[in-house]
């Protein structure tokens, strides 16, 4: 007992303090977490089979006891409403706050919508140049994660629950062993970190122990890339693209617009330069060679698919011809360029060569560094870098070879170096490459703690379970792609017993004892804006400085990220102590043994390298292109699939390196001959109730047991067997992917709409207004409508998933998917047109039409749906008694209903993650799009009481938010200069199933392509669609 | 040339030897004996426990929701509305044959139409039940489909073909039950002339409502019973097709046709009449009816069911020549899908059941042997529910967008509540026969022999 503590605590207090015990008024942690946990001495009995049957016994007794308790009467409990009110917190009404969702350790940056203190959706910060309003799939899912109940919410040890003061007292024998050695057995494994407040905590940290290591690990590596980059730039930097500028875009495999770094960014200026208007019919254009097809390849005006390995071949062809120092045909050892790729490479050339300076060819992350060094190579020839490419220094607080730093964990750990292994966040024993041999080695380690958001794979090798706090529930700072510095304000206290990452490296570092993460994030920027931290340069976003630290930190709040700070070094990257990068040798050093395959590794879109494995919303996601939702697949081409006499949903066995693993089999049209993708992130041993697969097939899925180090991405020498007779069950949710004559999809080239504007509308039948003798309603008021751009919708879901967390819609699960039962109000579909071997793809996201003449109102018996004076289709489940009549009746098929009880009403922390605009549906009810009505509501209120109209884009629906692309576009179409009545008056504006006479109000503008002459000699509109 | 003289001589109405006696006898024996045949135990027992899976299977549909069974997006009905068209349209050959037949004066109507009425009865009750399962909260469906007045003003939606549904079904079971009953009058009067035993003296004395058989009594039964029979022939036709209103006011294609309430009807017909040969055959036989429903009558409702089944015939290839000749894609598509589709098999079942089978009945020999009229009518009655299935399921499963194409397979749940219905009018109709005349005692008499006298003598 501190004696000394108890007197200075007392000595402290401020009028009489009533204490119960000793131990209270010490106010100890180790008190606090005697408070806390339930049981505490009884605990340890379940191990002990004696004392078991004694705690059962009083167990037994009590609870008879407590059924006698339940006959009193029970107390009067007083429910009190706020006294004094919050300062601007009115029930109701929501408020957003700034702070990032870090992905991979690039901060998304995002305004979260909080009600009553507790957040339901994620948008995107407007302000931010990572963002402009929109976000990604993660980002609108990672609120569904806060609220998970299957996160990590105890620190354990050993499988038994303890508290952060075990592990203090635990840690601190440790270090004190620790500070002798100087920390040499210290090592912190960590993914890519952005944050300059972690960066100079793990400099304290050296300084006292400075031979502990820090090694990082992302199985979704950037290494090549970020070699590339540092070769360029002579430091450790980040190509960063600005498609804005670029007119002609190649991509080596990039898929850029869906994934890495900056691809919110990337979306939004690569559609904006194929923005079409009546007056400006102009567009950029991208080539895309690639093997796997992406969504990059579906807009893509020219797509060219070939073997990953062939890639750096067709680069050196293409290299050679814009003179970048290159001979062609040099590709050591390679594939030799053949008759197609040379006509491709010389057109492309001739187009780079026409747009120097504002061309911009991007590498693709999954590629060896060769390949990127000729985009580098190219890039300076065209004179692009500096105008759509520039070399900035890197975000990345720690620029190591990702392979390399984590090989020399594992030596490391075989050699009995490592003493004390700190794991932040990843899941190496579930990704790390197979030959590293993780796990074995791992048990070598006397202590391991695991810092991280979920029991996952890795903690069930961990000793320590430290649970991680959500990013919405942290203090913390992160760095988005262009290194723009983002703070992280938490929205909610923890819901668990979690702490940040912050104050986990606090426990390392004496000055930092017992500092929460807000001290330290604030203390840190304080510093920065005096310039007493890092490299910062600190302005407000009109280029003048703060008036106060104070004003500094209040508007870094506000606005969620320090305006200037792009491009700032702001923390030196420190160089990693791993060798030379050991680049994953390209394919043209192992030529490809005749009769095999090449394997293809590629992140699940969703699931990504596994970490979202538990979060319903993604799993439910229908898998681009595939549309596969909760599995993944193999996908191969239709004519590898013929010859090997292969269907849509055989399981075949990968036989990769004596390694095997299964997967079940997709056809997908597009995809190179002789290769198979196979997707990593499935297969997960140690997940919540969502990721752990249920059924024995589905746990061999695990792609990353074929995964090597020195091939992370692509290498030859797959063999697929067909397993016989064994089928998976697929679920998807489109199974069609042609348009069968009917065009949905209506597509031509920017040069038959600039000669003939009309071909869109040539393309369908409208039937002329006026036919009926009833008067037709008139919109005097507001009439809303949607205007979607085929041309610059890529296809990827994000809309899907904001609807989803906007409107409280259920997950249904595997098998209600595959009975066709999915509940997206806004579905993307995806059709195929042209040729099977490399396919025209089209996406369209399809929500509610909101007919002007709704077939499904008409036949609905209890008018559940019905027409509003504003033109919406509204939907009353109060009122629906599940008929589905309407749903059969609608020939757009964009009602959803409610066959089971899906919506979970049982699992009490999901409740505050529901919107409370909007109902939550039991079972038997009819649901669909409703533009968002709740927000409608929400602007009208306000615009009522300021006594004006609705300004245009006062009103965004979810969709529309969260499109990186803005290609949704909301508004009023009886205001002639709304944004989506000028989108509207364009030609190629059009309706689905006009000839329906349904007058959908959500219409589209077709899909146009750019094509180069020199490659698709241009033809009739008519034939576009197959 | 020389014309061979026609040699056909259809057989009798009623078999020679019967009196007025011999026939009150013989049908109230069934009731008043207490004996039964074994077939009456075995049907019984079978019915009364598929009835008791239809309990399970709909306690369980009300716990779970109707995602246990196989209805999707985008078909969002499926076995209900199937098994709710079929059992609708097998009603409709009861009040076909009781009420026009007894417009049209068709004298062999008399021994078939009490049983055929049940069946109507039992089949629309069967009817009843899916339309009401198969929304998503039947608890609300049972009554704000019907107008009544509430404090909120809140009124069904006129314009739905599922509201004219309710009226139409609703009426049509309240005519068929009436129509039904005033025709038992006079028999439940002469059971419980007949019976020795007090308590069932008492129950058919008060179901028979007093009857004496007065000649004033006599006058207004046969007022009464006209009317009716004028109320009920309507509805023989406007059921049927404000059932195809279902369909037909949709925009689906392969639903969105002006043929359809002839179509349906005719289809109702065809089906109500193969059931009634499905009923009367082993019923004739297993009471040894054999004098009463004879071979005549057998025959005169398998020229029925050839004449509607070559209706139901023209039905299908007027929509197949028009999916073609509307030159709407959506249209022709459908027809294409239908023939040659994932549902394929499913179609041509259909044409082999309804299109060629029938076709036998143009041969005497098959429309006088009972074994082979009952396996037509058996393959007709299957034949009608697949129609069901093609016209619910198969325009359903492919419509206007392509991205949303989806398959629909019935589970077992289905089956069971399908199956379940044919227990409960199994049920049903056993004990129909079981307590009630299952043939018009005083309507048969009216063919006897000594009635022509009696007739005769009084002109």
């Amino acid at each position: 007992m501190d004696f000394s503590a108890i007197r200075s605590r007392l000595a402290g207090a401020q009028g009489r303090l009533y204490w119960r015990s000793l131990g209270e008024l010490a106010d100890t942690p180790a008190f606090r977490e005697y408070l806390h946990r339930e049981f505490p001495e009884q605990a340890s009995q379940w191990n002990d089979p004696k004392g078991r049957r004694q705690f059962l016994k009083l167990m037994s007794a009590s609870l008879a006891l407590a059924g006698i308790g339940a006959c009193t009467k029970q107390p009067p409990e007083k429910i009190i409403p706020y006294v004094r009110q919050p300062e601007d917190l009115v029930p109701g009404k929501p408020l957003f706050f700034a702070t990032a969702l870090p992905f991979g350790g690039i901060a998304a940056p995002v305004l979260v919508e909080s009600h009553e203190g507790h957040p339901t959706k994620v948008e995107g910060n407007l302000q931010h140049p990572a963002s402009l309003g929109a976000t990604d799939a993660f980002g609108q899912a990672g609120i569904l994660d806060l609220y998970d109940p299957d996160r990590a919410q105890t620190v354990t040890a050993r499988g038994e629950v303890r508290g952060w003061g075990d592990f203090t007292n635990a840690l601190a024998s440790v270090l004190a062993v620790q500070k002798s050695k100087q920390g040499s057995g210290i090592r912190f494994l960590t993914e890519t970190i952005t944050s300059p407040t972690f960066a100079e905590q793990v400099e304290l940290i050296r300084a006292d122990y400075p031979q502990a290591k820090w090694h990082q690990w992302d199985p979704v590596t950037y290494d090549a890339a970020r070699e590339a980059a540092r070769q360029q730039a002579g430091h450790a930097a980040d190509a960063v693209y600005h498609l804005d500028k670029a007119d002609v875009v190649v991509s080596l495999e990039a898929d850029f617009l869906t994934t890495g770094p900056g691809h919110v960014r990337h979306m939004r200026d690569f559609a904006d330069g194929r923005r079409i208007t009546d007056d400006h019919k102009v567009m950029n254009r991208l080539y895309v060679v690639e093997s796997t097809p992406t969504l990059t390849g579906a807009k893509a005006d020219h797509r060219l698919a070939l073997p990953p390995s062939a890639i750096e071949g067709f680069a050196r062809e293409l290299a050679a011809r814009l003179g970048a120092g290159v001979a062609a045909g040099e590709a050591a050892g390679g594939v030799k360029a053949d008759a197609q790729q040379q006509k491709w490479a010389t057109a492309i050339a001739g187009d780079l060569q026409a747009h120097r300076g504002r061309s911009l060819i991007v590498p693709g992350e999954y590629q060896p560094l060769a390949v990127h060094t000729l985009a580098s190579a190219m890039n300076q020839a065209l004179g692009n870098v500096g105008q759509t490419v520039t070399y900035q220094p890197a975000v990345d607080i720690h620029s190591s070879d990702r392979m390399a730093s984590l090989r020399d964990l594992t030596r490391a750990m075989d050699a009995g170096q490592v003493e004390l292994l700190v794991i932040v966040g990843s899941n190496p024993v579930f990704t790390a490459p197979s030959d590293f041999r993780f796990v074995e080695r791992l048990a070598k380690v006397p202590l391991i703690a695991h810092f991280s958001q979920y029991f996952d794979e890795t903690s069930a090798n961990s000793h320590w379970n430290l649970p991680a706090s959500h990013p919405l529930e942290s203090w913390s700072d992160a760095r988005a792609y262009d290194g723009t510095v983002t703070v992280m304000q938490p929205l909610i206290a923890p819901l668990y017993d979690t702490r940040t990452v912050h104050e986990l490296l606090a426990l390392f570092i004496t000055a930092q004892t017992g500092k929460s993460s807000h001290d330290l994030v604030k203390d840190y920027w304080t510093r920065a804006y005096a310039g007493k931290a890092g490299n910062w340069t600190i302005h407000d976003s009109a280029g003048n400085p703060f008036k106060s630290p104070e004003s500094f930190w209040t508007h870094t709040l506000h606005d969620g990220f320090i305006p200037g700070t792009a491009g700032n070094v702001g923390v030196a990257a420190t160089a990693s102590a791993a060798p030379a990068p050991a680049v994953a040798a390209p394919a043209a050093s192992r030529p490809a043994a005749s009769g095999t395959l090449e394997l293809i590794f590629r992140p699940d879109p969703f699931i990504w390298d596994g970490r979202f494995a538990n979060n319903g919303w993604l799993q439910e996601m229908p898998k681009h292109i595939s549309k596969i939702t909760w599995d993944p697949a193999a996908w191969l081409s239709p004519r590898l699939a013929e010859s090997k006499g292969l269907n849509d949903g055989d399981l075949i066995e990968l036989r990769y390196r004596g390694n095997t693993a299964r997967l079940p089999v997709t056809i997908v049209p597009g995809h190179p001959d002789g290769a198979v993708t196979a997707f990593l992130g499935y297969g997960r041993e140690h997940s919540g109730r969502v990721g752990t697969p249920a059924d024995e097939t589905a746990k061999g899925f695990n792609i990353y047991k074929l995964r090597t180090s020195d091939a992370p991405w692509f290498d030859s020498g797959l063999d697929i067997v067909k397993i016989d007779g064994a089928r998976y069950l697929l679920a998807r949710t489109q199974e069609h992917h042609l348009m069968e004559g009917r065009a949905p999809v209506r597509a031509g080239t920017i040069d038959e709409y600039r000669s003939d504007p009309k071909f869109v509308g040539r393309m369908g039948e409208t039937p002329p207004r006026g036919l009926t003798l009833i008067p037709e309603w008139q919109y005097n008021n507001y009439k809303w409508g949607m205007a979607i751009d085929l041309t610059s919708c890529t296809g990827c879901g994000t809309c899907t998933i904001a609807c989803v967390s906007e409107n409280n819609i259920a997950v249904v699960g595997k098998e209600q998917v595959y009975k066709g039962r999915d509940m997206h109000w806004i579905r993307v579909d995806h059709y195929f047109a042209g040729d099977l071997e490399n396919p025209e793809m089209y996406h369209q996201p399809v929500p509610c039409m909101q007919c002007e003449m709704a077939p499904c109102e008409l036949v609905c018996p209890v008018g559940a749906t019905t027409h509003s004076a504003e033109g919406l289709n509204d939907m009353v489940y109060n009122r629906c008694v599940g008929t589905r009549y309407c749903s059969n009746n609608c020939p757009y098929k964009v009602r959803r209903f409610n066959f089971l009880l899906y919506s979970d009403w049982y699992t009490q922390s999901f409740y505050p993650l529901r919107n409370p605009d909007v109902t939550v549906r039991s079972r038997g009810v009819m649901e669909k799009c409703t533009y968002c009505v709740q927000r409608i509501n929400a602007a009208r209120i306000t615009s009522e009481k300021e006594d004006r109209k609705i300004r245009d884009g006062e009103i965004v629906p979810a969709c529309a938010g969260a499109c990186p692309a803005e290609a949704i576009v909301f508004g009023d179409l009886n205001d002639p200069n709304s944004r989506v009545t000028k989108l509207k008056q364009q030609d190629r504006n059009y309706g689905i199933l006009e000839e329906l006479n349904t007058r959908p109000r959500t219409s589209y503008l077709a899909a146009l392509r750019n094509p180069n002459p020199a490659l698709e000699p241009s033809r009739g509109a008519s034939t576009t669609e197959h | 040339m020389d014309p061979k003289p026609a040699t056909y001589e259809p057989a009798p109405l009623i078999a020679p030897g019967h009196t007025f006696g011999s026939v009150t006898d013989k049908i109230s024996a069934v009731v008043l004996s207490g004996r039964q045949p074994a077939g009456w135990f075995v049907g019984m027992i079978i019915g009364f426990l598929i009835t008791m899976m239809l309990m399970f299977a709909v306690t369980w549909l009300l716990l779970k929701g109707v995602g246990i069974w196989g209805v999707n997006i985008p078909v969002g009905w499926g076995f209900a509305i199937v098994n709710f068209v079929w059992w609708i349209g097998i009603g409709h050959a009861g009040t076909l044959i009781s009420a026009i037949l007894l417009l049209l004066k068709q004298g062999w109507r008399t021994s078939i139409n009490r049983f055929a009425e049940a069946m109507t009865l039992f089949a629309v009750m069967c009817a009843g039940m899916f339309p009401l399962l198969h929304t998503g909260r039947p608890w609300l469906a049972a009554y704000w489909l019907f107008p009544y007045p509430s404090s909120m003003s809140i009124w069904p939606q006129f314009r739905s073909p599922l509201i004219w549904d309710v009226f139409a079904v609703s009426t049509y079971f309240t005519v068929s039950l009436i129509f039904w009953y005033v025709g038992l009058i006079p028999d439940l009067a002469t059971i419980r002339d007949k019976t020795k035993h007090r308590g069932l003296q008492v129950i058919y004395g008060m179901l028979s409502l007093g009857w004496r058989g007065s000649v004033k009594h006599w006058e207004r039964y046969e007022q009464a019973y006209l009317l009716l029979a004028g109320l009920a022939t309507p509805l023989v036709l406007s059921v049927h097709t404000v059932v195809s209103f279902d369909f037909a006011i949709g925009i689906v294609p392969g639903w969105h046709t002006t043929i359809f309430p002839p179509y349906f009807v005719a289809g109702a017909i065809y089906d109500g009449f193969a059931m009634v040969l499905t009923l009367a055959i082993p019923l004739r036989a297993m009471y040894h009816m054999e004098d009463l429903i004879t071979l005549r009558h057998l025959e005169n409702m398998a020229k029925v069911t050839l004449v509607t089944g070559l209706i139901v015939a023209y039905g299908y290839s007027s929509e197949a020549f028009f999916g073609f000749y509307s030159a709407d894609k959506y249209e022709g598509f459908m027809v294409w899908n239908r023939m040659t589709g994932p549902y394929w098999y499913v179609y041509w079942t259909l044409i082999f059941c309804n299109i060629i089978t029938p076709q036998w009945l143009w041969f005497r020999r098959v429309r006088t042997t009972p074994w082979l009229l009952f396996c037509v009518a058996m393959v007709v009655n299957v034949g009608m529910w697949l129609e069901r299935f093609v016209i619910v399921v198969t325009s359903l499963h492919r419509d206007f967008m392509p991205s949303m194409w989806g398959m629909y397979h019935g589970t077992v749940w289905d089956w069971m509540t399908f199956i379940g219905t044919l227990g409960f009018f199994l049920t049903a109709f056993f004990l129909f026969v079981r307590v009630l005349p299952m043939i018009s005692i005083f309507e048969v008499r009216t063919l006897v022999p000594e009635a022509k006298l009696v007739e005769a003598e009084g002109h």
